[in-house]
């Protein structure tokens, strides 16, 4: 059946395919972003000891699908003096480089959308522009609120894109490719190959500052609802509003993704190497315990999961100790890790695996 | 010293793990929420809801228009007009309670020497056009008659401790 699938597959013309592969990789990826904000609520609501949404269809599983209903009929209100142009095209601007980023990401071995050898300078490029869509929806808005929104977030965001920037180095150190694909193969061998325990320091620092670049709480200065109402997207409404929700999600589930490649192998099995070859042959247990999909999507999940936990768990940052953080700890922490692993890479010491 | 075990304990996270663990705790805890539609909390004989008036078994009405419920009431909520009837007996030609003013004291009810004005176990209502929000005694006497039975249940169950 698969096989029957790939073969016509590789028999239409390259644009289908393309064509095809978008379709499958958004679709998806939309869904997951209305079940995220559907388990965030739930997983908040478990931390607040309250039960969360369950009214809406059986044990509240089509909550996300009537909040989507509801945001589709209300009206796109223009503010007044608001810069027409800018202001729709914002939304967009924010959306669109969280789809593109997914273009590289490898779901299981070779199932990237597009295997491009520059993929994580590909990845750094467009996770820093979303930034213009947050700048512009707060200056186009008219509104103070939204231009505060929108000035701390830009602050906040050139800040860790440096930290985060450093971590992928210390990947690429250890990895010696820059190709998304090149560096799950780099950390195949066993769960100890993975970069996870070699580069935990960087595994950290790239963890926090993705919490920071997708503003989600504790760095939700951006939004900021007890301080400066909702932040740079307090004049949006509707549709608009919830594109700037979509693409927040669709940047927490890229994050989490991208973490679960760099540092936890991607689609590799844990069990790699540890079991014995025997057990990957087993009837249905055998394709579960191998490399595959699933694992990715269950490491994706863990991530997630603890961007929700810790938005349950802790209390917004101040904006100097955002500031704090990004310059004073992740940055040196950074680059200590760097200068540490060059001299066991270049003395060739050490569990590097290149 | 102390300065080294602050560095190290930032650095492993120490005190971010304990919040983690506290909320962690919480979300594998026990919910207790109440689906109210469809769950409901015991309620007390005592509980004071939606006015009633109430009715003698031989159909007559209680209130003897003493006002003494309109006197004690802190709200200024009752409103209440006498007259005497052929029989030479005091009854009222208008008791009204505005339920904007009500704060659900039960003053009223404690007042009240023929036990008429009562409040009921009713909570769940509404109003949908101004005005309505005026208890007129033809309503109040209507709650009374409807709910009669659970009205004189509640106070049978009160009387010990009255």
């Amino acid at each position: 059946m698969f096989d029957w699938m790939m073969n016509l597959y590789q028999g239409l013309p390259t644009i289908m395919q393309i064509l095809i592969g978008i379709q499958l990789i958004v679709i998806p990826l939309m869904l997951a972003v209305a079940y995220t904000t559907f388990a965030e609520r739930k997983v908040i609501g478990y931390a607040h000891v309250r039960v969360g949404p369950n009214r809406v269809g059986p044990r509240g599983w089509l909550q996300p699908i009537a909040d989507a209903l509801k945001l589709l009929t209300k009206e796109v209100i223009l503010p007044t003096n608001a810069n027409r142009f800018l202001f729709l095209s914002a939304p967009v601007l924010t959306i669109a480089p969280a789809l593109a980023a997914w273009a590289v990401v490898p779901f299981f071995d070779g199932g990237a959308l597009a295997d491009v050898n520059a993929g994580l300078l590909y990845l750094l490029a467009l996770t820093s522009l979303g930034v213009y869509g947050i700048i512009i929806a707060g200056w186009a808005s008219n509104s103070k609120y939204a231009l505060l929104g929108s000035l701390r977030s830009a602050a906040q965001l050139v800040s860790y894109e440096i930290a985060m920037g450093f971590a992928l180095v210390g990947v690429l150190m250890a990895a010696g490719t820059l190709n998304v694909g090149g560096i799950i193969e780099a950390q195949s061998g066993s769960i100890y190959h993975w970069f996870l325990l070699p580069l935990l320091p960087l595994f950290f620092v790239y963890f926090i500052s993705g919490i920071a670049e997708t503003n989600r709480a504790p760095f939700d200065v951006a939004e900021g609802e007890s301080e400066i109402v909702a932040g740079f997207h307090v004049e949006y409404s509707g549709m608009a509003f919830a594109v700037f929700f979509l693409a927040e999600y669709a940047n927490m589930i890229l994050i989490s993704a991208l973490t679960a490649i760099l540092f936890l192998g991607g689609w590799l099995s844990p069990f790699q190497g540890i079991l014995p070859a025997g057990a990957f042959e087993l009837p249905v247990i055998g394709a579960l315990l191998d490399h595959g999909i699933h694992w990715f999507l269950f490491k994706t999940a863990i991530f997630l999961f603890a961007f929700l936990w810790f938005r349950a768990t802790f209390p917004r940052y101040r904006y100097d100790q955002i500031m704090r953080l990004g310059w004073k700890v992740l940055i040196p922490v950074t680059i200590v890790w760097l200068f540490v692993e060059g001299v066991l890479v270049a003395f060739n010491v050490g569990p590097w695996f290149a | 010293m102390k300065a080294v075990r602050r560095f190290f304990k930032s650095f492993l996270f120490f005190e971010l793990l304990l919040g983690l663990r506290l909320t962690g705790r919480y979300l594998l805890s026990r919910k207790f929420t109440v689906q109210y539609p469809d769950e409901k909390t015991p309620m007390s004989p005592r509980f004071r809801g939606l006015h009633a008036l109430r009715r003698y078994p031989n159909g007559e009405e209680r209130c003897i228009a003493c006002k003494l419920c309109e006197a004690v009431c802190p709200a200024l909520a009752i409103t209440i007009d006498s007259e005497e009837r052929a029989d030479g007996t005091r009854r009222t030609t208008r008791y009204d309670i505005d339920l904007f003013k009500c704060i659900f004291c039960g003053f009223c009810e404690e007042a009240c020497p023929v036990d008429s004005i009562v409040e009921t176990h009713i909570f769940e209502y509404h109003f949908e056009n101004r005005g309505e929000q005026i208890m007129t005694k033809d309503k109040l006497l209507a709650i009374g008659d409807r709910f009669e039975k659970e009205i004189a249940q509640a106070r049978a169950v009160d009387a010990p401790y009255r």
